[in-house]
């Protein structure tokens, strides 16, 4: 087959490259999500150890 | 040794006794080459097309029996008899090996000239030389492949479907080459030897496979 | 398990990912000449064949960090052949991705069986995929580790077999369909070393952030635990998310679903 014309060739090529791009991109959103659920822990670690602190304090 | 040969006589009576494989794949290897007649609406196949339904339904047949290797080893304590027994564990495997072998060999035994009755076109009888040493190289493939996959999946819960999904990847190989050497033992025209190249490479994976089977098997044995 | 805040070699080696493998696309399309006979299609080949040596290379790389795990029993090999084989499988994904819209793009089929690679990397997918299902379906942690390294091992031992039987399989008659490793003039050469280079980096970079993340995660939960102890308080109980990642082996810390 010969080679594609630029104009039709330009669509696989950057067809590809998109691909690639989006796939990072969903690593990084599923990356940012887990950054997300990992704050919240931290917060509620944080309350456990006002609790803590309290329950001490009380003694 | 000893320990092997005990553990293969076991399987092998216990399998004389259920009956619950090999008549089981031996039947479906059957029902397969009819249900190939009519999908491919052939009477009589030659060359690659013979060679690949042959190779497709003895594998599939294979990953038939496969699941059921471990199964009693783990519902009736046999992994731990062996871990307890002062014997290489690795015997356990070698066994299994044999085991699967020999169920493979017997299919064989009745679905080869089954195929050549009901689908093969030429006859089969100067193939059978060829077929044999291809039989041979490529069920020691199989055997060993689905001895391991049969013992990763046997601590799963969806056990017969990992072992077909590991089992079919792993086993491409085997049918690439068994496929091509059978293709000219097929062939309309009269067998012609198979390509050695196709032999060595079912003999360079069943080396390859027997190794790291050997190598690895002790780790699937709870300790 | 004392963990450092990031991994101090994760910042530099992300930089040097994203100049290297930038300056390689920006080379690929303003330095390197269009192909002879492929036209500006060729430029998928700096995208397309470093994924595949990736992957590759990824896949092989799980197998021997996996018998590190079988042989020290430390359950961060474990994690690091998991993320290993986790991250090559959508490598692979995506070198199939790329190879099929090259093949429609040369060949005018989104699916050639000739191409030796693509054949390869299809049957290495369907294999790897097996590997989280498989792991998943495995309650106790310390043998889904083990027989999820075993796997690996196998795994690994099979990516150059197949590789070489599909190879085999094609009559030396077909010239390769796509891609021309050989023979390129060195403007292209150098680009596709530097894009090569550019795509490992992205691998080891994606690699150790995904292990960092996780071990992050997990050290949290063990935290929560011990202080949920200390504090003599009931924690409601994390609901118990299937998760087929690797978990902490009990000797560690008490075996309990890890939410990841």
């Amino acid at each position: 087959m010969p080679a594609l014309p630029l104009h039709e060739a330009g669509k696989y090529v950057a067809g590809a490259y998109i691909v690639f791009l989006a796939l990072i991109l969903i690593y990084v959103a599923i990356m940012a999500a887990r950054l997300g659920r990992l704050q919240r822990d931290i917060v509620e670690l944080s309350e456990l150890v006002d609790r803590a602190d309290l329950g001490n304090d009380e003694r | 040794m000893s320990a092997v040969g005990a553990l293969l006589r076991k399987d092998l009576r216990l399998e004389l006794r259920t009956r619950e494989s090999v008549p089981a794949m031996t039947l479906f290897s059957l029902s397969a080459f009819v249900v190939f007649h009519f999908g491919l609406q052939r009477s009589s196949l030659d060359g690659d097309l013979a060679a690949g339904v042959l190779w497709v339904t003895l594998l599939l047949a294979a990953l038939l029996g496969v699941g059921r290797l471990f199964v009693t080893e783990r519902e009736e304590g046999g992994f731990d008899a062996i871990r307890l027994a002062p014997v290489d564990p690795s015997a356990m495997l070698v066994a299994k090996a044999l085991t699967l072998l020999s169920f493979l060999a017997i299919v064989q035994l009745v679905a080869v000239p089954g195929f050549g009755i009901l689908l093969l076109g030429p006859s089969l009888l100067p193939a059978l030389p060829g077929l044999l040493a291809v039989l041979a190289l490529a069920d020691v493939g199989i055997a060993v492949i689905g001895t391991l996959a049969s013992a990763l999946a046997v601590q799963t819960r969806a056990r017969e479907l990992i072992v077909a999904l590991m089992g079919l990847p792993l086993l491409v190989p085997v049918v690439l080459a068994a496929a091509r050497a059978t293709a000219p033992l097929f062939s309309a025209g009269g067998a012609s030897p198979p390509p050695l190249r196709w032999l060595g490479l079912l003999g360079l994976y069943d080396l390859v496979f027997a190794l790291v089977a050997y190598a690895v098997f002790d780790y699937l044995l709870d300790d | 398990m004392h963990g450092k805040a990031l991994r101090p070699g994760l910042k530099p080696l992300a930089l040097a990912t994203v100049l290297t493998l930038g300056g390689a696309y920006v080379l690929a399309f303003f330095y390197a000449p269009n192909d002879a006979d492929q036209g500006f299609v060729q430029k998928i080949f700096y995208l397309h064949v470093p994924l595949a040596i990736c992957a590759l290379g990824g896949f092989i790389a799980g197998g021997v960090m996996a018998i590190g795990y079988l042989r020290t029993g430390e359950q961060r090999w474990d994690l690091r052949s998991y993320v290993a084989i986790h991250l090559s499988l959508i490598f692979a994904v995506a070198t199939l991705i790329t190879g099929s819209i090259w093949a429609r793009a040369s060949w005018g089929h989104w699916w050639v069986w000739q191409e030796p690679t693509l054949v390869s990397f299809l049957i290495i997918f369907l294999l790897y995929a097996c590997y989280q299902p498989m792991r998943f379906a495995i309650e106790d942690p310390e043998r889904q580790a083990r027989y999820a390294a075993v796997f690996a091992v196998v795994a690994g031992a099979f990516v150059p077999l197949n590789f070489l039987a599909v190879r085999l399989a094609n009559p030396l008659v077909h010239p390769r369909l796509l891609g021309s490793t050989g023979s390129l003039p060195p403007s292209m050469e150098l680009t596709f070393v530097i894009a090569m280079v550019g795509m490992a980096l992205l691998w080891v970079t994606l690699w150790k952030y995904e292990i960092t993340a996780k071990q992050t995660s997990m050290q949290l939960r063990a935290l929560k635990r011990r202080l949920a102890e200390r504090a003599e308080m009931t924690l409601p109980a994390p609901a118990p998310r299937r998760s087929s990642a690797p978990r902490p082996t009990p000797a560690a810390r008490p075996a309990e679903p890890v939410e990841l």
